[in-house]
């Protein structure tokens, strides 16, 4: 948000830069929350429509904040809609459709992270969690067995003390 | 009610370096929001900002632009890789605020190197009438009304600004206003690389 | 006058604040009565003096007093009494003063109802606090101060976003920050803990109370977020993964582990060392969270305005309050005695189970929602961690931890025997297929496990009731005699279960949602979903501070019987120059039907209607489980205490008070 020009300071060249950046976002960002599309968008084939829709449920809107194409109001959104289906009705398999629009906005487009060496601790990191809290326990449990057992000396006392 | 009291003597660096990893991690992670917080203060990262993975790449295939007034000509990928020379060009659109605050830099620089405007999804006259009022600082004007063109080059706002060199490879994209840090601390360095 | 009056307040607050974090401490290192006995004090007076505070902001909300800077950028004269009041916390500088309200009444609350507790504990608990308080205080008033004025003030407000113009998101932060803020409580008793250097069976009694509290609010705070989404934003979605979601859902996975391990330390005494963990790293998340939407680092929909000096400040103050415990944790804790016996099969290693499942869970909603970032800083790659990740990582997980909810209570501690505790959960087990078949029948294909797990989760909640009563097995009369004798505690853990089944059945439900897209013109009409929806036409209305386009839809059933009007709409706000989509939802808490008004099109309009089954579920389950939770909060054994009190005050050996 911008504050009224009786700030005391002036920011610097950056920041207004970022902020600018921020404001040619919003620009495409949509103007209601929430879209309601354009049957006329649809493919006429259901089945076909279902598979664009998975697809575009895949697929970021740039200018939104992390919402998928299918669930945004924005121009681009929409723009990104028709070309999916249209990809669609030409035959194309989803992978092939996903790669083309890497190709064109970099994996940043894709809600679900690619399988790179990069995101392999991602993708890792439910069996990474279970294995860890299994090493704990493991660590935690093995501290206890350790406890030593009983000398014939500490065993002769407690049964002297029992007796009394 | 405290237990074994051998207990926190036994093994005591085993435990103790156990325990140390909330610290450790609390610590990196701490690190690690500071480092990205002074990159967003030094403007080096913008959560909202998308890179575009066609820098290094040569131009995109994109159906060639029909000529946008005041322009007599329109522009497809075989007019860029046959001009040989560093060119910039620049996505932009009348409803565009940040677009006209760009506009004196993009001036500025135009008695320097070719600057090709594509008119994104805007109205013929309206873009004439913002050219007429503010002076055209573009060589050739491209129209895309559909906004298809500029899917191909990965554009997902305006103003979008990419830097060819003279073999048609990209060289520098930046989306938002050209300001001049931007132009002095970016632009020149690669506009003399590219020369 | 009013806004100077509500900022001397602020800094007031913040004396005070220092004051109770410094004395109390001096009083437990010198064992000095007085000191201590000023704890309570000290935090009442911080409470009275934020009360003040926030009084004075409502005010100039209420009177729309344009001098002060904060109302002027968030509203206008002309917004609803309720949203003027309310909207108080819907901007940054507001929400940092309610985070620092419930802050300074967590430590009021301890000071009132903390009288059973130790003097030593409870002065060191109020201390904490204070600590923390100050830290957020001084945030406040240095660099996110709501009280700054703005001269000349100008005719008008900016106005608030009119997203928040609604009265979900008018209760949501409170309750939520309720959360949030509440795990502080144990957070302080954990440092407090480790400060004393010891943590028994009574300590386990004294945080599950607070503990539980706190996560009956943050439950609450939850689902009402999720709620709003799916009525405001349109399109029938309510849980997106977004990081503030997550930032809310992390507190909450390790709140559950919290609630559920302390009753180990109560019962047992063992797990100290990682329950203590947890409190730590409970309220670590919740401020982490804090962190993460004011910073501006995230890309997200609910971030506040970016500000990176206001987040270096967070930064540092998380730093601070984190790093002081954690090193404080690293000296401390190996103190205190490792884990204390039992079987691998056993109460206990039930719930170690269930910590071991649900900080796996969490740790990957953290990874997942933090990868973008580091990933951007080491590895110069720019990646999205969306839902569909979340969906495939966290869905499995919580599986084998659903499958052992209902047996866990079965258990018997230290030592149990899994089949004759499994055996009891027979009709539970035969509901939950029966559930899952007749959902694969009906085509839910993957949801059909989800339609299984819940009904057996919804069932087998009631397993230890039933068998501890011996309901089915006794003569009515000694089943009656024995469910009055159940603790309440039984009670609320069965019913916060069973809350828990509903909205996995409520999850699962939504799957199931069917959405059609079309245009109608007034007097058209079309079959969906097992319903005629009926558009009848479309008018325009007034609000106080926007006009609408309203569209009037009747839904019958295929027979004539009305089931329901909607009035899906779209409104303009003038002055802040938006739009917003208004939803038409009817529930009859089974399923939901839900309209939403597009733009209008030759003569007619847009639609899209959506049947949700067991939408409602969701949230109903969500506030079973806050009630589960409030409930256990009215067990008498909350209520035992440190010993009987005498006449005069001593200080006994070990920190309790005895009044001779």
């Amino acid at each position: 948000m911008t504050h009224p020009s009786s700030r005391m300071t002036r920011p610097p060249s950056m920041i207004r830069l970022v902020r600018l950046l921020f404001a040619l976002a919003l620009i495409l960002a949509p103007l209601a929350a929430g879209a309601v599309s354009d049957p006329s968008e649809m493919l006429p084939d259901p089945k076909q429509e279902a598979r664009a829709e998975a697809i575009g449920r895949q697929l970021r809107c740039l200018v939104c904040q992390n919402e998928s194409i299918e669930d945004s109001g924005a121009d681009l959104a929409k723009d990104l809609r028709k070309v999916v289906r249209e990809h669609v009705a030409a035959g194309e398999s989803d992978q092939q459709i996903i790669d083309w629009m890497v190709a064109r906005y970099g994996n940043f487009v894709r809600l679900r992270p690619p399988f790179l060496w990069q995101t392999l601790p991602l993708w890792a990191s439910p069996g990474l969690a279970l294995v860890a809290g299994a090493l704990l326990l493991a660590f935690l449990f093995r501290q206890r067995r350790e406890t030593p057992p009983l000398t014939p000396e500490e065993r002769r006392k407690i049964e002297e003390l029992a007796k009394q | 009610m405290s237990g074994d009291p051998l207990a926190g003597t036994r093994r005591p660096l085993s435990r103790r370096l156990v325990m140390s990893l909330p610290l450790l991690g609390t610590l990196a992670v701490g690190a690690g929001f500071y480092a990205l917080l002074e990159r967003m203060r030094a403007g080096r990262y913008d959560p909202h900002e998308v890179d575009n993975p066609l820098i290094g790449h040569p131009v995109p295939a994109f159906p060639p632009l029909p000529p946008q007034p005041p322009a007599s000509e329109g522009f497809g990928g075989s007019e860029i890789r046959a001009l040989h020379r560093p060119l910039l060009v620049n996505f932009f659109a009348s409803w565009c605020q940040p677009c006209r605050v760009e506009h004196p830099a993009l001036m500025a620089l135009a008695p320097r190197l070719p600057i090709w405007g594509v008119a994104y999804k805007d109205a013929p006259d309206a873009v004439s009438a913002l050219l007429a009022e503010s002076g055209n600082p573009y060589q050739r004007i491209g129209r895309d009304a559909t906004g298809r063109a500029a899917i191909e080059w990965g554009v997902y706002g305006v103003p979008e600004t990419f830097l060819i060199d003279a073999n048609g490879i990209i060289r520098g994209h930046w989306a938002g206003p050209l300001g001049p840090d931007v132009i002095e601390g970016e632009l020149e360095p690669l506009l003399r690389r590219a020369s | 006058m009013i806004p100077e009056l509500g900022h001397f307040a602020l800094a007031l607050a913040a004396a005070l604040a220092l004051a109770q974090a410094v004395v109390p401490l001096i009083g437990a290192a010198r064992r000095d009565l007085r000191l201590l006995a000023a704890a309570p004090a000290l935090a009442e007076g911080q409470f009275l003096a934020l009360l003040l505070a926030f009084a004075a902001l409502e005010w100039c909300s209420i009177v729309s007093d344009f001098s002060v800077l904060n109302i002027a950028e968030n509203s206008q004269s002309t917004k609803p009494l309720l949203y003027k009041i309310t909207g108080v916390w819907g901007n940054h500088e507001g929400s940092i003063l309610l985070w620092c309200f419930i802050l300074s009444l967590c430590g009021a609350a301890v000071g009132v109802f903390g009288r059973t507790l130790p003097a030593l504990l409870r002065a060191r608990v109020i201390a904490v606090l204070g600590a923390t308080s100050v830290g957020f205080l001084l945030f406040s008033l240095t660099v996110s101060d709501p009280f700054q004025r703005l001269w000349p003030p100008p005719m008008e407000g900016r106005g608030m976003n009119p997203l928040l113009e609604d009265p979900g998101l008018a209760f949501h932060p409170p309750i939520l920050y309720a959360g949030y803020v509440g795990f502080a409580i144990p957070f302080a008793f954990a440092v407090a803990a480790l400060l004393e250097g010891r943590v028994d069976a009574a300590w386990g009694r004294w945080v599950r109370p607070w503990a539980l509290g706190a996560w009956a609010f943050l439950t609450g705070g939850i689902a009402l977020g999720s709620w709003w989404s799916y009525y405001v934003l349109g399109w029938g979605g309510y849980w997106f993964w977004d990081p503030v979601e997550n930032a809310s859902l992390l507190p909450w996975l390790a709140g559950t582990a919290l609630v559920h391990s302390a009753i180990v330390v109560e019962k047992r005494e063992a797990l100290k060392v990682w329950t203590i963990l947890l409190a730590i790293g409970t309220f670590s998340l919740s401020l982490c969270g804090t962190f993460l939407v004011r910073s501006g680092i995230l890309n997200s929909v609910h971030a506040f305005a970016n500000d990176p000096a206001r987040g270096v400040f967070i930064l540092a103050l998380l730093g601070l309050i984190i790093g002081t415990a954690t090193l404080l944790f690293l000296w401390r804790a190996p103190r205190l005695a490792p884990v204390g016996l039992f079987a691998p099969i056993s109460r206990e290693a039930a719930l170690v189970f269930n910590n071991v499942f649900l900080c796996a869970i969490a740790a990957v909603v953290f990874i997942g929602t933090v990868y973008p970032l580091f990933a951007e800083l080491l590895l110069h790659l720019q990646i999205s961690v969306g839902a569909p990740f979340f969906d495939a990582t966290v869905l499995p997980l919580a599986v084998p931890l659903l499958l052992l909810m209902p047996i866990g209570p079965l258990l018997s501690w230290k030592r149990a025997a899994l089949w004759p505790a499994v055996r009891n959960l027979w009709w539970a087990a035969l509901g939950g297929l029966a559930a899952g078949l007749l959902a694969a029948l009906g085509r839910a294909g993957a949801a059909a496990l989800g339609f299984a797990l819940g009904a057996y989760v919804l069932l087998g909640a009631f397993a230890e009731i039933v068998l501890r009563s011996g309901l089915f097995r006794l003569a009515w009369r000694e089943a009656g005699r024995r469910l009055g004798g159940l603790r309440r505690g039984t009670y609320a853990a069965a019913v916060a279960h069973a809350g828990l089944g509903l909205t996995v059945l409520g999850i699962s439900g939504m799957t199931l949602a069917q959405s059609r897209l079309l245009v109608l013109h007034p007097g058209e009409e079309v079959s969906f979903g097992g319903y005629v929806w009926h558009f009848e036409r479309l008018e325009a209305v007034n609000g106080p501070n926007y006009t609408a386009r309203q569209a009037v839809i009747l839904v019958r059933r295929p027979d004539g019987a009305e089931v329901a009007r909607l009035l899906p709409a779209e409104r303009f706000y003038a002055l802040q120059r938006t739009k917003t989509v208004e939803t038409a939802i009817h529930t009859n808490f089974i399923y939901d039907l839900y309209a939403v008004l597009g733009e209008e099109r030759d003569g007619g309009a847009v639609f899209r209607f959506h049947v949700n089954p067991l939408a409602p579920w969701i949230w109903l389950g969500a506030l079973v489980m806050a009630a589960g939770g409030a409930l256990s909060l009215f067990d008498r054994r909350v209520r035992v205490g440190a010993p009987a009190r005498l006449r005069a005050p001593v200080l006994l050996e070990g920190g309790s008070l005895k009044r001779g």
